[in-house]
């Protein structure tokens, strides 16, 4: 198995599938001469030509559209967004559009469309381009919403985006582009909607994705060397739809659950999480379910306090006290 | 008035150890008080000063009221408790339950008997103390704001093992409870005029009185007799009492305890408790040994019987049976017995039923040992002879399944080396 960054995971899983399918093509900013933004579309021009790699201009609601377009039409476009903090721009046409159609044609038009890009914060970028959308996107009936955290993942999960019926939203993490790991070669698929265990353990569920798993493994660290408290850690990897049954077995084996999350705590994706584990577990547990989110505010701009307003291991290892009642 | 055993529902204040006014400490014993099983202490949860006892002496009043208020020094208590009615000559139960409810409207005391009345426990806990039979109020929650957690009700369930629902009470008397109808034609006498006295019910005779209604009804009973040449168990009796000199003594009982357990072990299929969706075997074998008490009877429990040594059952039957005489076993020690003895041979009965002792699925019933003539080899002889009974819940056990566990507890009882098998 070759050692893959996940932007070069992410690139192998576009060129696989547009090699197989002609019908799939790239459209986006940066995404052809430049080679993307974070270079996740490197040598594709070259190999597919302008017209299956689309530089567009800097309109993200004039090129989902076009995206949405020629999914009705039978293609099966990639909508490459720099960062899903200029997607705002174009949730219109993800929401109302995108998420809608099918639905709306009486399940004659399906919309096989993915967009992706980079979500979350990354470093000291500001309030206004620090922010995670899970929440919003996967309110929409309508759309499937990915989160993968490993090389192997976001492989296996763009290339079951591509080849779904649906629109799909793929959440990267510009933090995530960098990070190797082993990724299988040729055909891998990860389902949507299949959660993964990345560290077994018996006395509390750190649930977690994209870039909070990497926070629950190292908080999952310090709890087994200082503690002696074995946390398993599930991402989740598709966040709608949620792998119910993977978050009930875990629940079950460990009765106590703390979810990990990006965005704000206020309707957050693991306020949904919880609710899941509340009303199909309420027996199971015995310490309500907490959750460790980014701070209620704007994204500060000042290092220490960006620091301190994500979700760390730090703040981890506290709620799993508290739901272990170490406190 | 805290419930001080898991079936409690009401207890009767025998003595006041503080008097109004008087500076108590957390865990220091306020009042002895009967229970439905034993005379308990009921300790202080809290410092402070003892005001407004509402209980009298030999007063009965259903848990969750209010029996006294642990006040800060010099606070004021501002509640009024409603001064407790004196105990009637005959008190009734339905009485003295509205003298609580009274107590239960006055002023300001709501809140507290809410909080009192409401264990706060994770739903695990609930589900954990449901399903081991643990009566969460007696467990202590270590959790926030004193909530129990899964951690306490385990500590709680391995310590007891303890149903809530599991009645420390077998009955071995079942000649008393069968009804004797009146032969056809003759109406029983008319008994008008004839003296007669109403002794109220104690706590001990009321557990009885329900425990039991709920078993042999319930419970599909069918018995199994066999009698047993203790020649051999009386001789092993004997040599190891020499052996023992002032160590101890082991009685026949204690022989028949371990013989039983080891029996078990080999047949757990009589080792069970019938539940509504299931059928628990259970891996230990805990024999409950049924005392005779002054109002009553009782069943201490020797845990792992089948793991101790004769003398250890001996010591241990003697100190169980002197505190159930005493009334001071606590629940831990009458609460989880998987299986149960009942032995009358010291009335010389020679042969009785035992009514089972509800969860579990068998309890055999001891008669007495006399010397009679058998044919052994062909030839009379006189041998020490014992008839056991064996009471199977039909839910669980099968006619044969008794059967082959009663041959093992025979075989080892006539020849005790069998239990070194």
């Amino acid at each position: 198995m070759a050692t893959l960054t996940y932007r070069d995971a992410l690139n192998q899983a576009l060129r696989e599938e547009m090699q197989r399918d002609p019908n799939v093509f790239l459209m986006g900013e940066e995404v052809g001469v430049y080679q993307g933004a974070y270079k996740v579309s490197r040598g594709l021009l070259e190999e597919f030509g302008p017209m299956r790699i689309v530089d567009t201009p800097i309109a993200e609601l004039g090129f989902a559209g076009i995206g949405v377009g020629a999914a009705m039409g039978g293609l099966r476009p990639v909508i490459e967004f720099m960062t899903w903090n200029f997607a705002v721009l174009a949730l219109d046409q993800i929401v109302n559009s995108a998420a809608k159609i099918l639905y709306e044609s009486g399940g004659q038009v399906p919309i096989p469309i993915v967009f992706r890009g980079p979500n979350g914060a990354a470093l000291q970028l500001g309030a206004q381009h620090s922010q995670a959308w899970e929440s919003w996107l996967s309110h929409i009936p309508g759309l499937k919403v990915v989160a993968p955290a490993t090389p192997a993942d976001a492989k296996g999960l763009l290339k079951s985006a591509i080849r779904d019926n649906n629109p799909v939203i793929v959440l990267e993490g510009e933090m995530l582009y960098n990070n190797k790991g082993e990724v299988p070669e040729g055909e891998h698929i990860v389902p949507i909607g299949q959660a993964d265990v990345k560290r077994p353990g018996r006395d509390v569920t750190l649930i977690c994705h994209s870039k909070t798993v990497a926070v629950a493994l190292k908080a999952a660290d310090q709890l087994a060397e200082r503690e002696g408290v074995s946390a398993e850690v599930l991402d989740l990897r598709s966040l709608r739809p949620l792998d119910e049954p993977a978050i009930l077995a875990s629940v079950a084996r460990t009765n106590r659950a703390v979810v990990v999350e990006e965005g704000w705590p206020h309707a957050g994706l693991g306020a949904q999480v919880v609710d899941v584990i509340q009303r199909e577990a309420f027996d199971q547990l015995d310490a309500p379910v907490l959750r460790v989110t980014q701070a209620d505010v704007p994204m500060p701009y000042n290092k220490q306090l960006e620091r301190l307003a994500k979700a760390s291991p730090e703040r981890v290892v506290a709620a799993v006290r508290r739901v272990l009642y170490l406190d | 008035m805290e419930a001080l055993s898991p079936t409690m529902e009401e207890g009767r204040v025998v003595k006041w150890h503080k008097q109004d006014g008087d500076p108590v400490k957390t865990g220091e014993t306020l009042a002895e008080v009967e229970t439905d099983k034993a005379v308990m202490d009921l300790v202080a949860r809290a410092d402070g000063v003892l005001r407004q006892v509402a209980v009298a002496e030999g007063q009965t009043v259903p848990v969750g009221s209010v029996v006294a208020v642990i006040a800060s020094p010099g606070e004021t208590v501002g509640v009024s408790v409603a001064a407790a009615p004196p105990p009637a000559a005959a008190p009734s139960g339905g009485g003295m339950r509205d003298a609580g409810s009274g107590m239960r409207d006055a002023g300001g005391m709501a809140p507290t008997l809410a909080d009192v009345a409401r264990v706060k426990a994770s739903p695990l806990a609930k589900r954990i103390a449901r399903e081991a039979g643990v009566d969460l109020k007696l467990v202590t929650g270590s959790g926030p704001g004193g909530r129990v957690v899964k951690r306490d009700v385990e500590g709680s369930a391995s310590r007891a093992l303890a149903p809530a629902a599991a009645p420390a009470v077998v009955e071995s008397h079942p000649a008393s409870r069968i009804p004797h109808p009146a032969p056809l034609g003759l109406p029983l006498p008319e008994r008008t005029g004839a003296a007669y006295q109403d002794v109220p019910l104690t706590q001990i005779r009321k557990t009885i009185a329900k425990r039991l209604a709920t078993s042999l009804g319930p419970i599909p009973h069918f018995f199994l007799t066999t009698e047993v040449d203790m020649e051999r168990a009386a001789d092993a009796r004997d040599a190891l009492n020499k052996q023992l000199g002032d160590q101890g003594k082991v009685s026949f009982n204690d022989i028949i305890i371990k013989a039983t357990a080891l029996a078990l072990t080999k047949h757990p299929a009589c080792n069970a408790w019938f539940q509504e969706t299931h059928i628990r075997y259970w891996h230990e074998v805990h024999i409950g040994m049924a005392v005779a008490v002054e109002d009553g009877l009782i069943t201490p429990v020797i845990r792992n019987a089948e793991l101790k040594s004769l003398a250890d059952i001996g010591r241990e039957a003697k100190e169980l049976a002197e505190k159930a005489r005493s009334r001071r076993l606590q629940p831990t020690e009458y609460t989880g017995s998987t299986f149960s003895v009942s032995n009358l041979g010291m009335f010389d009965i020679d042969q009785f039923t035992a009514v089972i002792n509800p969860p579990e699925a068998g309890i055999l019933a001891v008669g007495s040992i006399v010397q009679k003539p058998v044919v052994v080899d062909g030839q009379p002889a006189a041998r020490r002879r014992m008839r056991i009974t064996m009471s199977c819940d039909h839910r669980v056990i099968d006619g044969a399944t008794g059967a082959a566990f009663l041959k093992t507890l025979k075989q080892m009882l006539e020849n005790p080396l069998a239990m070194l098998l």
